[in-house]
């Protein structure tokens, strides 16, 4: 055999090999990855199922589909339609996103940049709250609030929130802050920026996309929020679509499970379609904290 | 005007270490003033609090009429570069220039027109709708440079601004910085400016006057020829040159000075200014300096440096080290020889004492002359 023979040989050889790993290597990851998606799918064909269908069989293709779910899910076995408790949701959400956002860039910025007395202090007990169970807090905070007359408003929902209350985001902030370069705000301070001016037209946007994870973060921590509205909401009327899907599980003798899956398929959609939207900038912000020091 | 005046300045950090130790510097208006030193010698220290970016911890900075401790960088009519260019990266070019200027409140037409002016002092026209990341390194410092520019402040601090640039780009800015300086100092408007490096042949090309720091201390200011020709102490003559000035140890005896086995006469008798005892002194030599010569001092030859116009002969004088610069004729003419004879030019001797570093040739005059 010559030898350009032999070569082709052995790289068509190598292309097949090439090609049986590549197979292979997808059919692994569709596989794997159909598993962990398999419970949203069959989600969203359930919704679409009758009542009965739903305990039929594991598949998520309806037989007969209908919209039943939606509509009688939406008007709720309670005076009030779904898009009430969304728009109590939104309530809480957009003032404890904007308050957070707001708060917590403050605060961080405070840590990273300047010197004050009792900083250390005040920072180690940032990091001792970021570590203490939110459940030991419960009973205190309730308490708090009941004093304050705030139970059954949203109020404790999203003010401690707007008050640079969570830790976490406080912390990853200040993480974020430390590993930039400080020499911007230092020539926007030459060029006569106070402290204030420097924050908004310099760090602010350089904070842009740690800004965005917690932004999303807190939003989807928000909607999935079952525990907070459970305890300091009593009225129906405010309740936000979380507690209101227990509700429709609640009320009812035998299980519309149909309704429940339906509403639960738009409950995770604003969820689903911000993290989407945004993902770019939150994997971005994620990660940006930790590699770019 | 611009004066700046620096009064017993002092930084110690908070653990207690002092890194600027009370110095005393005026800065003439208009002036181009080099702080120059090895890295750690507070340099930047000594610009960063003239700029109000580091607390003062004793002394005074005193900016034109005003004493300027306790105001914010804003307000001293200060204008700073920084070495990595520090621009605004999510602002573009027009932005950056803009920023200080919308800052201080001035009007829409104002900023336009100063920035078309900056821009075309600086060649930055093409440049003006550009993000900082898009700009290459030579690019973003002249960016950096307008920044400085457009705010026409009365004092320009620059923080090693050219160390991040390649060396035919540094040449090339060095030049355009000092062009700058002369074009404002020429439209009489306030031009003074401190620079910091640690580059010598920045501060010998660019400055009026150089301020040799060491270890927080001002080891000599004094114009680049000066500083050339009359080190003030050991430190000052062997960081200001290239190659390095050749330091040799010995004695004075009378108005020889004894190396080893060997002696050189001074044609002066320093010895009472010396304050170490026995008379040990330090006798200092430019490698330009040296010529090969019958009568001159016995060294053995270690290597050559081929520089092309010249060639550097590193050799050791009764065990110590010697540079000399010799015309590649003369290299040539050395042959195979082991030992050369080199003779010190006596116009360009200096003796500094051993134990404090002083140019104790220098007093008096007529030694160092």
């Amino acid at each position: 055999m010559d030898m350009q023979a032999f070569n082709d040989a052995q790289a068509a050889r190598r292309a097949r090999l090439m090609m049986l790993q590549q197979s292979i290597r997808y059919v692994l990851l569709f596989a794997v990855g159909l598993v962990m998606l398999y419970p949203l799918i069959w989600l969203v064909g359930a919704s679409f199922k009758t009542n009965s269908e739903i305990f039929a069989g594991a598949g998520f293709l309806p037989r007969n589909p209908t919209l039943d779910g939606y509509i009688h899910g939406w008007q709720t076995s309670t005076p009030y339609t779904f898009g009430r408790f969304f728009w109590n949701s939104f309530l809480i959400i957009l003032p404890k996103v904007i308050g957070t956002a707001i708060s917590c860039t403050l605060a961080a910025y405070a840590f990273a940049r300047f010197d004050f007395p009792l900083k250390k202090v005040f920072f180690v007990s940032v990091i001792a709250i970021l570590l203490l169970p939110n459940v030991v807090t419960r009973i205190p905070q309730y308490i708090l609030f009941r004093d304050f007359g705030w139970l059954d408003t949203f109020l404790p929902l999203w003010v401690p929130s707007a008050l640079a209350g969570d830790a976490f985001f406080v912390f990853m902030l200040v993480q974020f802050l430390r590993s930039l370069p400080s020499d911007m705000e230092e020539a926007a301070r030459v060029d006569g920026a106070n402290s204030l001016q420097t924050l908004l037209y310099i760090v602010v946007p350089m904070l842009a996309p740690a800004l965005i994870s917690v932004c999303l973060f807190q939003f989807m921590w928000t909607m999935n929020d079952f525990l907070g509205p459970l305890i300091y909401l009593s009225s129906v009327d405010k309740y936000p679509v979380s507690l209101a899907l227990k509700l429709s599980i609640d009320t009812t003798e035998a299980f519309e499970w149909n309704r429940i899956l339906a509403m639960s398929v738009l409950t995770i959609a604003p969820a689903l379609i911000i993290f989407f939207a945004a993902q770019r900038y939150f994997i971005e912000g994620i990660s940006a904290g930790g590699v770019k020091g | 005007m611009a004066r700046v005046q620096l009064k017993n300045l002092e930084k110690v950090y908070g653990g207690g270490v002092k890194a600027v130790h009370g110095i005393d510097l005026d800065i003439e208006d208009g002036e181009f003033m080099v702080f120059v030193g090895p890295s750690g010698c507070a340099k930047s220290t000594t610009l960063r609090m003239v700029a109000g970016l580091e607390e003062i911890t004793g002394g005074e900075v005193i900016i034109g009429q005003t004493r300027v401790n306790d105001l914010p960088p804003g307000k001293r009519s200060i204008a700073m570069v920084f070495q990595n260019y520090a621009l605004y990266p999510h602002m573009k070019v027009r932005g950056n220039l803009a920023f200080g200027l919308k800052i201080a409140g001035k009007s829409k037409p104002e900023i336009e027109t100063a920035i078309d002016d900056v821009a075309r002092i600086l060649e930055i026209e093409p440049l003006l709708d550009r993000l900082p990341k898009q700009l290459s390194g030579g690019q973003a410092q002249r960016v950096a440079l307008g920044r400085a520019l457009i705010k026409k402040p009365g004092v320009f601090l620059f923080d090693e601004p050219l160390s991040n640039l390649d060396a035919k780009l540094r040449a090339s800015m060095r030049v355009r910085i000092t062009d700058l300086h002369r074009r404002l100092k020429a439209e009489g408007l306030s031009s003074t400016v401190i620079y910091v490096t640690h580059d010598q042949t920045e501060a010998m090309t660019m400055g009026d006057r150089i301020c040799v720091m060491q270890a927080g201390r001002i080891m000599q200011v004094a114009t680049p020829k000066e500083l050339y020709n009359h080190p003030a102490n050991l430190f000052v003559a062997g960081f200001i040159g290239s190659p390095e000035m050749n330091l040799l140890e010995g004695h004075l005896d009378g108005s020889d000075f004894v190396i080893g086995a060997q002696r050189l006469t001074l044609g002066i008798d320093v010895q009472a200014r010396l304050a170490s005892r026995p008379a040990d002194a330090v006798l200092g030599v430019r490698p330009q300096h040296l010529t090969i010569a019958d009568d001159g001092l016995e060294a053995r030859l270690t290597h050559a440096e081929f520089m092309g116009h010249e060639v550097y002969l590193h050799a050791a004088l009764e065990g110590q080290k010697i540079v000399a610069v010799v015309g590649a004729a003369e290299y040539e003419a050395l042959g195979k020889a082991e030992t050369i004879r080199l003779r010190p030019d006596a116009q360009h001797l200096h003796v500094f004492d051993k134990t404090d570093g002083r140019n104790v040739s220098l007093r008096g005059g007529s030694a160092a002359a």
